[in-house]
């Protein structure tokens, strides 16, 4: 008996040893490891970390982990118990952003971007409005200090696509997209006389909807308004947050939403419109390398979401697509901010543009670019991002809005009934952060 | 003596160390961490974490009805499953225990279902379902009904009952094993003394199949219960919890204010109110199916 106690003491005890050492053989100190959600761009980047090793002799490890929520998971495990890697990006929003900061995850990168390497301050090489997403401004909401914490990978717009053969066959100009909101819907008959399917996006993923909805809603009130109701200083039973609303109902009373869009995701919606059977898209500009895949002889054009009125610009979202931040809690964060500035020069992002068809962050990459990219990058212009706003909405108010849209979609609420849902929830809350 | 006795009682606990130590790190100490965040307001990602006390609880309890509706739904769900479902393996438990030509092909193919990973299970369904082109939209054409077609998990009327189907489906194998199992231990003898004295099929279902299978029945209402409150991953591949809130079960409740809104204290005291809620659905079984085998 004693005998066999001492051996289960020692298997034991060896067992809890072998636990408690070090996981993995260490890797080289400098070897930079990069976690990422971008399986698109997984091959690139493996190929751009090959070119970095035989260049610098730094070996990088990129790690892939998809979908996005899966990753977004992980990282936020990583952050809780101090794992994270050397180089990550951060998907949510910006409050989620500002968490990892003032938690000590982020280095601050404004003196590495205002230096110079190469005759060129790293700033000045990229889109300012990619770098906006990553940056807090002074006086920010959420109390971290100012400075830009990402840097963009690439440039992300979210706007509208339009199939020029169903349009063709609609009787329609294929060259000549709706202008405003009365036009699309009398395209939409068009289309409806023909038979054709008109608009498909993944609204079963609320984002969709919001951002959609956004767009419409700068349009109609202009962008202060919207910030004020953010602010609580406007209630979104105002009457144009109703009129926002009731063009949500006049896409369900004019049939404008392919069936099933209300609970789509949104890699669904995209093979419906790569396969024809929609002739209008609410979808980001990564959209252009999905579609090449899924049917290289689609003929497609860009659009900016149909204006409302002409009071106000027709405000979509973009800046920054992917974007990566280095750990403050890395020992190897200054060969983390090197290969940033490397994987952000010229070449690389020309590579990168030109293999996984996205706008580069990078201004002097943009020749490089296909047509139909270059459609997305002429309407950079209009471009804006919750990350920029000065002031959020608050995520239960967001959902109740978004969650209200898809029952106006399904025809189950008035757009006065969700008006006033959301500005109870909205009084709510307000009354939570007093 | 008395160090003798020492010893050998430490020698015992030695050898449920090991057990200890697992049941300790990952059963009672993220259920211990769970009841600590549900009284903070922690976003999930910073190390610093404030004390609310109960207000996560009493904010959920009086004034948030998006969770109490998606307890409804999932209750819903479980009322389908407890009898459509369990009926279902029951009658195909029945006729699998007799001796039929293909059996083990047929206990095969109803065990399949509950083998396939949910979100598998989920996309195959969304073809079937899909309003523009799917598969029992062409089946109802195809049978001169194609005025009821729809997108089956867009529209209110029909997304929590298709969603059910599909839960149902992909669950009824496992009753149907456990049904199974349950009916070949009754003693063959009972049958053959009954029929002896006369008994129908019906007699031998209701006066031996059914007393001597209750305990079977109360296993599978249970596992049945807490599997489908816990529903998740098909609701997560077909609607996401839309359209509205109609297909919204706890699960994702939970998830959505863990995940999407960063509200990780809040969605913990969701997660201790839905843990007693469970606890307590499977204390009111146990009692009444003790009470029913007194009867």
């Amino acid at each position: 008996m004693r005998h066999s106690l001492k051996l289960f003491i020692i298997f034991f005890a060896a067992l809890s040893f072998l636990g408690c050492s070090p996981s993995d053989k260490k890797e080289s100190s400098q070897a930079i490891t990069v976690w990422h959600w971008m399986s698109d761009r997984e091959a690139a980047f493996q190929e751009l970390a090959k070119r970095y090793e035989e260049q610098f002799h730094i070996p990088v490890k990129f790690d892939l982990y998809a979908p996005s929520e899966a990753y977004a998971q992980r990282v936020k495990a990583a952050a809780q118990t101090d794992k994270l890697p050397d180089i990550y990006g951060i998907l949510g929003e910006k409050r989620d952003f500002a968490s990892f900061i003032k938690s000590g995850y982020v280095v601050n990168l404004t003196p590495s971007l205002e230096s110079s390497q190469g005759g060129m301050v790293w700033k000045d090489k990229l889109f300012e409005k990619a770098l906006a997403v990553n940056e807090f401004i002074s006086g920010n909401e959420y109390g971290v200090t100012p400075g830009v914490y990402g840097i963009p990978l690439d440039v992300t717009t979210i706007q509208m696509v339009y199939n020029k053969k169903l349009y063709e066959k609609a009787g329609l100009d294929p060259n000549r997209p709706p202008a405003n909101w009365e036009e699309f819907v009398s395209h939409c008959r068009a289309l409806k006389e023909q038979k054709i399917p008109r608009f498909v996006s993944g609204f079963g993923e609320i984002w969709l909807i919001d951002a959609f909805a956004s767009n419409l809603a700068m349009n109609i009130m202009g962008q202060e308004k919207v910030f004020a109701t953010y602010a609580g200083k406007v209630p979104y039973t105002d009457a144009d947050w109703v009129k926002v609303l009731s063009l949500f109902k006049q896409m369900r009373d004019e049939a404008i939403l392919v069936d099933g869009a209300v609970t789509m995701v949104n890699k669904t919606a995209e093979q419906t419109f790569a396969n024809e059977r929609a002739a209008y898209a609410f979808n980001g500009s990564w959209c252009v390398n999905v579609y090449k895949g899924m049917n290289p002889n689609l003929q497609y054009g860009a659009m900016l979401p149909p204006k409302v009125t002409n009071q106000n610009p027709m405000r979509i979202w973009g800046g920054a697509g992917g974007s990566f931040v280095v750990n403050q809690k890395s020992k190897n964060s200054e060969q983390a901010i090197q290969f940033l500035r490397w994987l952000t020069d010229d070449a690389q992002q020309a590579y990168l543009s030109v293999e996984t068809q996205n706008l580069p962050s990078n201004k002097s990459s943009l020749d490089k670019i296909s047509p139909i990219l270059a459609e997305f990058a002429d309407d950079m212009d209009n471009a804006t991002h919750p990350n920029v706003y000065p002031v959020h909405e608050v995520p239960p108010v967001t959902e109740a809005f978004d969650k209200g849209i898809q029952s106006i979609l399904i025809g189950e609420k008035t757009p006065e009934a969700v008006a006033q849902e959301v500005q109870r929830i909205k009084e709510k809350e307000l009354k939570k952060n007093q | 003596m008395n160090l003798q006795k020492i010893r050998n009682g430490l020698g015992n606990y030695v050898f449920i160390l090991p057990a200890f130590l697992l049941f300790f790190t990952f059963s009672l100490y993220p259920f211990l961490k769970v009841f600590q965040l549900s009284v903070t307001n922690w976003d999930g990602i910073s190390p610093h974490m404030t004390y609310v006390g109960l207000s996560n609880f009493k904010d959920l309890i009086f004034d948030n009805r998006v969770f109490w509706n998606s307890m409804g739904n999932a209750l819903w769900v479980t009322l389908l499953a407890l009898t459509v479902q369990n009926l279902l393996a029951l009658v195909l438990a029945l006729l699998c225990d007799r001796d039929i030509r293909g059996g083990n092909i047929y206990r095969v193919i109803f065990y399949l279902p509950p083998v396939l990973s949910g979100i598998v299970v989920g996309l195959i369904w969304n073809w079937i379902y899909d309003g523009n082109y799917g598969l029992l939209n062409h089946f109802l054409a195809f049978i001169g009904l194609g005025d009821l077609s729809r997108a089956w998990l867009s529209d209110p009327k029909t997304a929590l009952v298709a969603v059910s189907v599909i839960h149902m489906w992909k669950g009824f194998g496992w009753g149907f094993v456990i049904l199974l199992a349950g009916l070949q231990s009754i003693p063959r003898d009972l049958y053959e003394a009954a029929r002896v004295d006369g008994a129908n099929s019906w007699i031998l279902f209701k006066n031996i199949t059914v007393p001597l299978m209750i305990p079977v029945f109360v296993l599978v209402s249970i596992l049945t219960i807490l599997g489908t409150m816990q529903i998740f991953d098909i609701i997560i591949a077909t609607t996401g919890g839309g359209p509205g809130y109609h297909t919204e079960v706890p699960i994702t409740r939970i998830v959505q204010t863990m995940v999407g809104s960063g509200q990780f204290g809040y969605a913990c005291a969701m997660g201790v109110v839905f843990g007693i809620i469970l606890l307590i659905i499977s204390m009111i079984q146990i009692r009444a199916s003790k009470m029913m085998r007194q009867v």
